[in-house]
């Protein structure tokens, strides 16, 4: 075989890194959507080595819940400052507190579908024309029909329908005063390629992906973290369980998995005979078939 | 298992459901086992609501809310698996006569295609109009799987047959790499796992197939193109000149040292380093994104491309396109439209309609000069400024470009330049 062929990982690189520099070419004001979690995370790695010699030329925009994990934040701020990037906050709590959103009644309350008021409002306030986000093709259904360079309306819908073709490597993110875009750059990448390449890098993750002991209840087939904001039901109860999270949002709606996996390499392996998907513990999704299909038309993530 | 090596191929499928690709998509991901548990229980539990026995494997393709309610697939869908010796990407397009536009968009950037027939059926419009786009985006592999083996009694002369048919008219485009394979999608006949009731057939079946195509060449690597998307200025102490010319390599190879030319300028100069992903490398190749310096200082900006100085493309201004009209807006006569090339964006006009092709009959008509959506047709296009230019066939990154209209800011045509 002639040596001037790339590896899957590295063609997925170079992807993302041609896509990251468009939106730094083709938008005036674009930010990265930054949770915390491995996808952003890796989104944020690859910004940097697009740019490098220079600085990650975009804002982090964290949507915050109030409900997160302590560890979250942690590891945003020490991020933020390690790559000296500008850090912008969007809070639900003051969407709520303002009367923008009204909380969420119930057992299973969450502020999930909350965060696309806050971040929409972001957008609008922080003059945004691209958030880039770390959104995966392989995630879920709707997100099969993504675009590197989706459109959004004024008003920050989406519209799976009337989606802009997207031919060779030819993106178009033309759009009116007012509209967005949303990018994702690793739209092509699964979540046993982000761990391959997470591993390969040795990019450093939150504590909250690698198997440690922690108080938990289980609700909804998972294993869901001991927490201010939970309400135990009365046949609940918290116990004391060796486990990790394979994504990470709200506290309130992240289910853990039970895992020995205390490595990357371990999490690597434990990923590779995973028989189900990363986001069957989210209790966001399981709501209805169509819960993510619903949510990105309005503006989620 | 090592799979550093391991290469990525994207391939396109082209059919309706009657052909039964879905049902095949969903053979590939279940029996490579790249399906979840709890998808195989979903699908499982929709199949009993439809009263289905077993597993209805065309439901692991299942879209969106319109889509299942009304039994169509809308847009391209991308899914994935991978296999101990390749990772692929399926761009799963629906196969209908007024999806021309997905499927030239599926194909673009696909290393192969995978072209269904239906054994009962042979050769059909519809086959032709698949062959035809993927000869047309220059699609380097083509896999003709003849579906429904199951109900010709695997016949080996109804598949000689039908191979017969399709390279009758084949001969007619340019395909570089065509194989046929007997298939039963339903029943997992040479899909991953070798059919015995076909001993008759003895090459790969479809999964050994697309994990052994040879892809290494797919990529021109002769021609060194460079289009610069940004330019990298760090404006901090220790790299206070730096300028890095960012992009991702087009096609071929260059190294450090290398004599370059910039285009449309036409200065000469050395590359002095190629930085890939912060590490310093001595040669890069496509598709590697790269930022490069240069020996001398010259005024480079977005656009502009960088190439080897005794290898450069044609810089043009007026260029003949294979050209699809993608929206449902016609075109609209005389109308300037922007015209985006690599990372270059110039305006342009469409001048004149040659022929339009009927994707049907190979027909060419050269009366009518109205090109709307789904039609494919020969254009002349006149830029305000020169682009630097290859023809499709020799380099499909530097070969074609998109129309957007200004006043509805959408993409609204396709073009591969002759």
């Amino acid at each position: 075989m002639n040596k001037y062929y790339l590896n899957y990982l590295d063609e997925l690189e170079s992807e993302a890194i041609f896509i990251l520099r468009e939106v730094w070419a083709q938008f005036q004001n674009p930010v990265i959507m930054f949770s915390g979690g491995k996808d952003s995370i890796l989104v944020t790695h690859l910004a940097k080595k697009a740019f490098y010699p220079a600085k990650i030329p975009f804002s982090l925009l964290h949507v915050d819940t109030g409900h997160n994990f302590p560890e979250t934040i942690q590891f945003r701020d020490d991020l933020v400052k390690k790559l000296g990037v500008n850090l912008l906050v969007g809070s639900v709590q003051e969407s709520i507190d303002k009367g923008r959103v009204l909380e969420e009644k119930g057992k299973n309350a969450t502020r999930n579908a909350l965060q696309i008021t806050t971040l929409l409002d972001a957008i609008e306030e922080h003059k945004i024309d691209c958030a880039i986000g770390g959104g995966r093709r392989d995630e879920e259904k709707a997100r099969a029909k993504e675009r590197f360079f989706s459109h959004r309306d004024d008003f920050g819908q989406w519209d799976p329908k009337n989606q802009r073709p997207e031919l060779w490597n030819l993106l178009n993110g033309k759009h009116f005063e007012g509209e967005h875009f949303r990018a994702f750059p690793i739209s092509n990448w699964t979540e046993m390629d982000v761990w391959n390449y997470i591993l390969r890098e040795n990019i450093s993750i939150p504590s909250l992906y690698i198997a440690h002991e922690r108080e938990v209840v289980w609700r909804n087939d998972s294993w869901i973290p001991n927490s201010e904001f939970l309400k135990l039901e009365d046949h609940e109860e918290i116990v004391n369980k060796k486990i990790r999270f394979r994504t990470l949002g709200d506290i309130t709606i992240t289910g853990g998995i039970e895992s020995e996996a205390d490595t990357l390499e371990k999490i690597v392996q434990e990923v590779s005979t995973m028989r189900q998907t990363e986001r069957g513990n989210r209790t966001d999704d399981k709501r209805s078939e169509t819960a993510m299909e619903d949510r990105k038309k309005e503006g989620y993530f | 298992m090592n799979i550093q090596h391991n290469q990525l191929l994207r391939f396109t499928t082209a059919g309706s459901v009657d052909d039964g690709k879905s049902t095949l998509i969903g053979r590939l991901l279940y029996d490579s086992k790249s399906i979840f548990e709890d998808q195989i229980a979903a699908v499982e539990n929709t199949s009993k609501q439809k009263g289905i026995e077993g597993v209805d494997l065309a439901l692991f393709t299942d879209g969106l809310k319109d889509e299942r309610e009304q039994g169509i697939t809308i847009d391209v869908a991308y899914r994935y698996f991978t296999t101990p010796k390749r990772k692929f990407i399926i761009a799963d397009t629906p196969g209908h006569v007024e999806y021309t536009r997905n499927m030239v968009t599926g194909a673009s950037t696909a290393n192969a295609a995978i072209i269904l027939i239906d054994a009962r059926n042979g050769v059909i419009e519809q086959t032709k109009r698949h062959a035809y786009i993927a000869s047309l985006l220059q699609i380097p592999h083509i896999l003709v799987c003849v579906n429904k083996m199951d109900l010709v009694d695997y016949s080996e002369e109804r598949f000689n047959e039908i191979v017969n048919q399709f390279e009758e008219f084949a001969s007619k485009l340019y395909i570089k790499d065509v194989r046929y394979i007997p298939i039963s999608a339903l029943n997992g006949d040479n899909v991953v796992n070798r059919s015995e009731e076909m001993t008759w057939y003895k090459d790969s079946p479809l999964l050994n197939a697309l994990e052994t195509l040879h892809i290494s060449s797919d990529i021109n690597k002769i021609d060194s193109r460079l289009a610069i998307q940004t330019v990298i200025r760090p404006q901090r102490e220790g790299f206070i000149d730096y300028r890095g010319y960012a992009g991702r390599l087009q096609s071929g190879i260059l190294r450090v040292g290398d004599d370059v030319a910039v285009l449309p300028s036409g200065f000469t100069t050395k590359v002095k380093s190629i930085n890939a992903g912060e590490k310093d490398v001595e040669e890069a190749f496509a598709p590697m994104s790269v930022s490069l310096t240069l020996e001398d200082d010259i005024d480079i900006s977005r656009g502009d491309m960088i190439v080897r100085k005794n290898n450069q493309p044609e810089t043009s201004q007026e260029f003949d396109v294979m050209l699809c009209w993608l929206n449902r807006e016609s075109a609209r006569p005389r109308t300037k439209y922007t015209i985006m090339h690599t990372s270059n964006e110039k305006k342009a006009m469409i001048k004149d309609v040659v022929y339009k092709m009927d994707i049907n009959t190979f027909e060419r008509d050269k009366d009518d000069k109205s090109l709307n959506m789904n039609d494919i047709a020969r254009v002349k296009i006149r830029t305000t400024h020169r682009l630097m230019v290859d023809a499709y066939r020799k380099n499909r990154n530097t070969g074609s470009i998109i129309l957007v209209d200004d006043a509805t800011k959408e993409t609204v045509a396709a073009g591969m330049i002759i």
